[in-house]
């Protein structure tokens, strides 16, 4: 019996840094991953795709706001509406806030440190491409690595996202439980990743794709990466 | 005609302004203990051409609008325009 691999692209942005490691990753669960560049036209038909951390363009203006504005961008926007699975890590996910397909936006650290180190993250809803296969109240094992990962949002749109269950994850400690001394960043009510509305697009600030090979410390984006898998081979 | 028009982009109120406050923290340090808040924000000057100062205006509030700030989390203002 022969499976299929499901094609997932990488985007390079001038300034990304953990391309590589995301294309590391899916490959070692079992994905094809497939180099995209930011002038690419479009997505080479790939059944999803990543969006990845690092610093685009320096960071310049705002983190991800010149990204936001690179060609492969419009191949990314069109595959979000016809329902493709978007996956955006770090700098990835700051690029998909900027552009409008996720909501809210991520400012420097409240520390104002950069922070890196291996956070817990529970599992609010099963409503994202890279949750599908895991339970509400999961608890998992990511590192993180970024100065400006405080999420934010106006107050209105805080309560929309709350009530419409966009939170995807949220920081928390090895138990699960939600407090202000496990919240790395300052970010609003823990909030470490969301969706869109429609579930086919997700962003968080940890990084899975560093957190799949058991020689190099936690495995807890192993099964992250292996929904966005299963969501992806849905589409060949 | 030739325009030098000024953009000040500043966080929404509400919102934390972790650069703010350190500015704030260090100021106190060196002594100034008699300031209340700082806030941290962004100045941008830009040389365009344009028919007169309203279109160059127009524009540069566009420009604000979808790259210079981030409406979710910013506001700006265009402080005074000089010809060139």
């Amino acid at each position: 019996m022969t499976f299929g691999r499901p094609r997932v692209g990488v985007i390079t942005f001038p300034g990304s840094l953990d391309d590589r490691d995301a294309i590391r990753a899916v490959d070692m669960m079992g994905g094809e991953p497939v180099p995209l560049w930011h002038a690419d036209d479009d997505l080479h038909g790939v059944d999803a795709v990543i969006l990845p951390g690092g610093f685009s363009y320096g960071d310049y203006l705002r983190t991800g706001a010149i990204a936001r504005f690179a060609r492969v961008m419009d191949g990314v926007r069109a595959f979000a509406e016809h329902g493709g699975p978007v996956l955006g890590i770090c700098n990835g996910f700051q690029v998909l806030c900027e552009s409008g397909l996720l909501p809210g936006a991520l400012i420097r650290n409240r520390s104002l440190r950069f922070v890196c180190r291996e956070v817990h993250l529970r599992v609010e809803t099963t409503q994202s491409p890279i949750t599908a296969d895991l339970t509400p109240g999961e608890v998992l094992d990511i590192p993180v690595k970024h100065g400006e990962g405080q999420y934010v949002s106006a107050a209105d749109d805080l309560a929309r996202l709350e009530a419409e269950g966009l939170v995807v994850f949220r920081y928390c400690a090895p138990d699960g439980t939600i407090d202000e001394s496990h919240n790395p960043n300052g970010s609003m009510n823990g909030i470490a990743g969301v969706r869109n509305t429609a579930g086919n697009v997700v962003g968080l600030m940890p990084h899975p794709e560093h957190a799949v090979d058991p020689d190099v410390g936690a495995t807890g984006g192993q099964p992250l990466l292996a929904s966005l898998l299963t969501q992806a081979l849905a589409r060949t | 005609m030739t325009f030098v028009v000024e953009v000040l982009v500043t966080l929404k109120a509400g919102l934390s302004d972790p650069q703010g406050k350190a500015v704030e923290g260090a100021l106190s340090t060196l002594g100034w203990s008699n300031v209340r808040e700082v806030n941290v924000g962004k100045h941008i000057r830009l040389v365009l051409d344009a028919d007169d100062e309203p279109a160059a205006r127009a524009q540069v509030g566009e420009m604000a609008t979808r790259l210079l700030s981030n409406p979710v989390i910013e506001d700006f203002r265009i402080l005074e325009t000089e010809e060139a």
